[in-house]
């Protein structure tokens, strides 16, 4: 056995379940009398339901039985409701439409579901939702951002006047005119953040169990955050008390926030599994993922940045559209102001800045948080903005940042946006990611390309975002309707051993093996005698789950409490083993010694002994070695660094070739850096995937385009170049560990350093600005209209 | 999937005698384009024939020909030695198909019988001038394509084998859709003793089409630059989200001038 602690590159434990067809997901899981169901989804995307006739498809084969949304709302079944409140401008809260698990009335997006139907087989339900006829009345639809807000567009929902869901702003309109009516210089950009579906590599799977004898409801399902979805289906949708329901989310394969969100199918299920005395199953076919998934991003923005003469940022003013679907999903609301307008500021001491959001209901499926959430947008309009600053006064592109960045010596740092940045060195990230790249030589490799015909481009992002999500009373006094702390229960077994109960959950991210590393370093067991568990509200305390980079940073804080308790605990029981005062035992490498001596025992000794407490301090001691702790973060953590990409543009058919790529990331303490970098490389690899090939589509009628994997372009390995991924760190001052957070800085940092490298690859064409994604087609079609700039010169 | 019956046939006839006396019994060949729809429910055959036990796969050299059966998998025919010297273009053409998976299933039968007017082969064959040998005949690929997903074949009629003139030189280039990674523009062009036959797949709204114009410069000077200036029109090409049709004509331009060079 080798070193297995923090900083040790363990390998992943799980992977040997994963890779070898061993894992548990929810639909290898089987319960006996299982019934199956197919939801019938709406195939246009706006409509009024005149009529469903069930008689055919309920005399069918082996259907049990056909439930419509009216058969729910009879029997009380509550809205899918919204976890996040926003505020009006004005101080009104925000539109919150109802959104039946079935709809009632109309349909409002493609994918909506309008019936259920369980049948013995899942084969036999299929046949039967054929038979289904639905008499639709059909409506003019709306699908684009841009077209929602236009004077006399459908309303998709009655009463919500514009299509507005919420009218935000974040910062002082009159002091930022101010400071625009008085700037040297302004400079706008227009810009969208591209539309994307997640496709998690899993498919959502809803497994409803209901068990007459105790009265008891189990939910298995492929969640990111099984408590979220007890407490929200529980207390909103089905009025089950939570001590009746049981959510158990077990492997899941990939999640990217599509998986957060409490889905109709989980509560249309578990209702199911109530009324039919039966188990319940569904499983989302492929198509039914890219039409049900909450999508991510979708914004369209105006961003303007006011500027004196050397480039000094002096204000930024923004407007953003940001699409939240046809009803609000779990995190909507959320995601394009606290995590999107308080990023503003990014590495910039911009003192001023001003962000009005508006959200948009459109007949298109739910929006939602995905890797990133918020930041990456952030991210994209702030690193695009600056490199069109430097377009168009010819301030060398790194020069602009270095003038700009908030410097090293000014932490904490106050931004004019709500966030106060606690650490980060945005010039060392800088200078070892152009050193990493090998940014000067650049010149040289785009001559080299040029003479095999290519235009070579070369382009940077220096980003920071806000994860470890999040302190609960700044939450709630920003709309959040629930806590953002963690949990976890360190349990030492009698025999030494350790299972670790953790909030958190894991997703492909490799808990079971960086939590127990964390074990392996502060308690001294063994790696291969700590188990990980999560995912079963049945065993874990009441947990959070895992979005917004928060496992190591919250989740693992936890741990670092629960576990001081262990050893505080242990003191006293080896003090009393060892006829010493408390104070002078000290604990190290899994043993107890009194300081001064060569008495010693280890933990397993201790844990023996608080099991068997014959000779025990009974009297102020309760027996047992398992502590439970919960910790609330005192701020976000800002993890953030530097992004460098290199592309190659065929100009005879405009193809990118993405050709070199450098991550220099500040993420805290690194507990693993083999996990770390992959998950940077993964990150990167969905910001390649958003910057060059992906957008889901509507057209004008609101018929998904993009449907699926044979139209919707997902990054393969073979698009994505060798990475130089390195860490430059700085601790996090507020958590135990010094974490921050590495989940999504490769999708955060890294589109908009690819979208700058496709524009100075296009340099000689006078391109100023290009939306994502920038594919062939696109660029071919800029490189047909511009005449070389050097050709005509 | 709806539901059907099975069967495995162990002789040619058989298979022709079920398929030909059933409207609704399809073929069976690698299932990579078969089994999809079957999924998706968009087709429903009574009777499912599986074609793999008819001893229809093989490749063999015959004088001036390469003979491949038609159950033949692709991943055979990008691996096959004599395949990869004497018709380059092909193998090359075959590694390009799908995945691993897809071409350790797909065969080169199932593919002409499909004609998808995005698949690969169907440009090999026409500028090969193949023949498509079936239960019945022979039909020069000439005759074979007729629109896209549409064949020369009868109700019934299976394809057998597939016999290939050798080329002096032959090369495949693909322009890949970038999410399914068919062609939006694939060209294979070959060159034989008789004139140079260059047939482009994927860019057609009736499928695989020679471009004759091209043929003709390229059988005076076979070099990319004999082609250089021949605009297609867009008129008569696809136009999807991945691709405008002029993207596509100018595409044509380019696609075909690299496979010159690389055939040349
Ligand atoms: C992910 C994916 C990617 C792909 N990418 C490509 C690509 O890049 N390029 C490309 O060209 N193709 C591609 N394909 C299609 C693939 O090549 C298929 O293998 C091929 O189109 C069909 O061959 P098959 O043997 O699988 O036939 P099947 O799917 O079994 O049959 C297809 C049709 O042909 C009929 N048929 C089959 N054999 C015969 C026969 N001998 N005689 C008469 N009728 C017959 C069947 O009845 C059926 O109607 C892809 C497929 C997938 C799933």
């Amino acid at each position: 056995m080798g070193f297995e602690g923090i900083g040790a590159s363990v390998r992943r434990k799980e992977d040997v379940r994963f890779l070898s067809g061993k894992g548990n997901y929810t639909d290898d899981i089987n319960r006996p009398g299982q019934l199956y169901a197919v939801i019938k989804r709406a195939d246009r995307a706006h409509a009024k339901i005149n009529s469903i006739n069930i008689a055919a498809a309920s005399a069918a084969p082996g259907v049990v039985k056909v439930f419509v949304g009216d058969d729910m709302a009879a029997d009380g079944v509550g809205g899918i409701p919204c976890g996040w409140q926003i505020h009006n401008q004005d101080g009104s809260p925000m539109a919150e439409p109802a959104h039946p698990a079935i709809a009632t009335g109309k349909v409002r997006h493609v994918g909506d579901p309008v019936a259920v139907v369980i049948a013995t087989t899942k084969q036999e339900a299929r046949n039967a939702a054929e038979l289904l006829e639905i008499d639709y009345t059909d409506l003019p639809a709306v699908a684009h951002l841009t077209d929602a807000v236009k004077p006399g567009a459908v309303e998709v929902h009655d009463g919500v006047a514009g299509n507005i869901c919420y009218d935000w702003a974040i910062g002082d309109k009159a002091v930022i005119d101010g400071v625009f009516a008085n700037a040297h210089k302004v400079v706008k950009l227009e810009l969208t953040n591209n539309r994307l579906i997640p496709n998690a590599m899993e498919p959502r799977v809803a497994l409803g169990d209901y068990d007459t004898s105790s009265g008891e409801f189990t939910l298995y399902t492929t969640s990111q955050n099984p408590h979220v979805i007890r407490l929200l289906m529980g207390a909103f949708v089905l009025h089950i008390p939570e001590n009746k329901l049981r959510v158990f989310a077990p492997d899941v394969g990939g999640g990217f926030g599509s998986k957060i969100y409490h889905y109709a199918e989980e509560a249309i299920v578990t209702w199911a599994a109530g009324k039919l005395r039966r188990p319940v199953k569904w499983t989302a076919d492929r198509g039914e993922s890219f039409m049900s998934d909450a999508h991510g991003r979708d914004h369209v923005s105006t961003a303007e940045m006011a500027i004196d003469q050397e480039g000094h940022f002096l204000g930024l003013r923004i407007t953003t559209l940001a699409n939240m679907g046809a009803y609000l999903s779990t995190f909507a609301p959320a995601v394009p102001t606290y995590l999107y307008a308080t990023l503003l500021s990014g590495v910039y001491k911009t003192p001023v800045i001003y962000c009005n959001v508006k959200a948009v209901f459109t007949n298109t499926v739910p929006v939602d948080a995905y890797r990133g959430a918020g930041r990456p947008e952030a991210t994209y309009l702030l690193e695009r903005l600056v490199d069109v600053i430097a377009y168009e006064t010819g301030i060398d592109k790194v020069e602009l940042r270095r003038k700009n960045f908030i410097p090293a010596d000014a932490f904490p740092y106050q931004t004019p946006v709500a966030l106060q940045y606690d650490s980060g060195d945005y010039q060392t990230t800088l200078r070892v990611g152009l050193k990493n790249a090998d940014w000067d030589g650049f010149e040289a490799r785009r001559a080299e390309a040029k003479k095999r015909g290519k235009l070579r481009g070369i382009g940077i992002s220096t980003y920071v975002e806000a994860c470890g999500i999040a302190p609960s009373a700044v939450v709630g006094s920003l709309g959040a309707r629930a806590g953002l702390y963690e949990v976890a229960e360190i349990r030492v077994h009698p025999t030494g051993s350790v299972t670790v109960f953790t909030g958190t959950h894991s997703h492909g991210q490799g808990h079971e093996t960086t939590l127990a590393q964390l074990v392996v370093d502060q308690l001294g067991v063994p790696f291969d005698q700590v188990e990980v568990v999560h995912g079963d509200t049945a065993k874990i305390p009441f947990g959070m789950g895992t979005y917004g980079s928060r496992s190591l940073a919250v989740g693992g804080s936890a741990m670092v409490k629960a576990m001081d308790k262990v050893i505080a605990k242990g003191k006293k029981i080896a003090a009393h083993l060892m006829e010493a005062s408390v104070e002078d035992i000290e604990f190290k490498n899994n043993t107890f010694t009194v300081a001064g001596t060569d008495k010693s025992k280890t933990l397993t000794d201790i844990s023996l002994a608080a099991y068997v407490p014959h000779n025990y301090p009974i009297e102020e001691l309760e027996p047992g070695l398992d502590e439970t702790a919960f910790y609330d973060p005192k701020n976000f953590t800002f993890p953030g660094g530097c992004h460098i990409a290199e592309v190659e543009i065929d100009p005879e058919t405009g193809v990118v070739a993405m050709v070199n790529f450098t991550a220099v990331d500040d993420v805290g303490r690194v507990i693993n850096p083999m996990i770390v970098e992959g998950q940077v490389q993964g990150g990167v690899a969905q910001g390649i995937g958003q910057a060059l090939m992906e957008g889901c589509g509507y057209d004008a009628d609101g018929q998904l385009t993009t449907g699926s994997f044979m139209d919707y372009t997902m990054p393969r390995a073979n698009d994505i170049p060798n990475m130089s991924v390195a860490t430059e760190n700085t601790m996090c001052t507020h958590n135990p560990l010094g974490s921050k957070g590495c989940g999504e800085v490769g999708a955060i940092g890294s589109p908009p350093a690819v979208i700058n490298a496709v524009v100075d690859a296009l340099k000689d064409y006078g391109v100023r600005h290009l939306d994502m994604p920038a594919t062939g087609p696109k660029l071919w079609s800029i490189i047909q209209a511009s005449t070389p700039r050097m050709a005509a010169e | 999937m709806y539901d059907f019956t099975y069967q495995k046939p162990s002789s040619l006839a058989d298979a022709v005698k079920v398929l030909s006396g059933d409207m609704e019994a399809k073929a069976l060949a690698g299932g990579q384009t078969f089994i999809p729809v079957l999924k998706q429910r968009l087709n429903k055959p009574s009777t499912v024939v599986d074609l793999s036990k008819l001893g229809l796969s093989g490749i063999t050299v015959a004088g001036d020909k390469i003979v491949i059966g038609a159950m033949t998998r692709h991943a055979d025919i990008a691996s096959n030695p004599d395949i990869q010297a004497k018709i380059p273009g092909l193998a090359h053409q075959a590694s390009l198909i799908g995945d691993e998976a897809v071409r350790h299933r797909g065969t080169m039968g199932g593919s002409l019988a499909n004609n998808d007017p995005a698949a690969c082969y169907p440009s090999a064959i026409l500028a090969l001038g193949g023949t498509i040998k079936t239960d019945r005949r022979s039909i020069a690929a000439d005759d074979f394509f007729q629109g896209m997903f549409t064949t020369a074949l009868e109700q019934g009629e299976i394809i057998t084998s597939i016999e290939l003139p050798i080329p002096q030189k032959s090369a495949y280039e693909k322009f890949r859709n970038p999410a399914s990674r068919y062609a939006i523009v694939g060209v294979f062009v070959a060159k034989h003793a008789s004139g140079v036959r260059l047939a482009i797949t994927g860019a057609g709204q009736g499928g695989v089409f020679r471009h004759t114009e091209m043929e003709k410069a390229l059988s005076a000077n076979f070099s990319p630059d004999a082609i250089n200036g021949i605009v297609t029109p867009a008129d008569d090409l696809n136009s999807d989200i991945h691709a405008s049709s002029e993207y596509r004509a100018h595409l044509i331009g380019v696609v075909s001038k690299r496979a010159v060079a690389k055939a040349a």
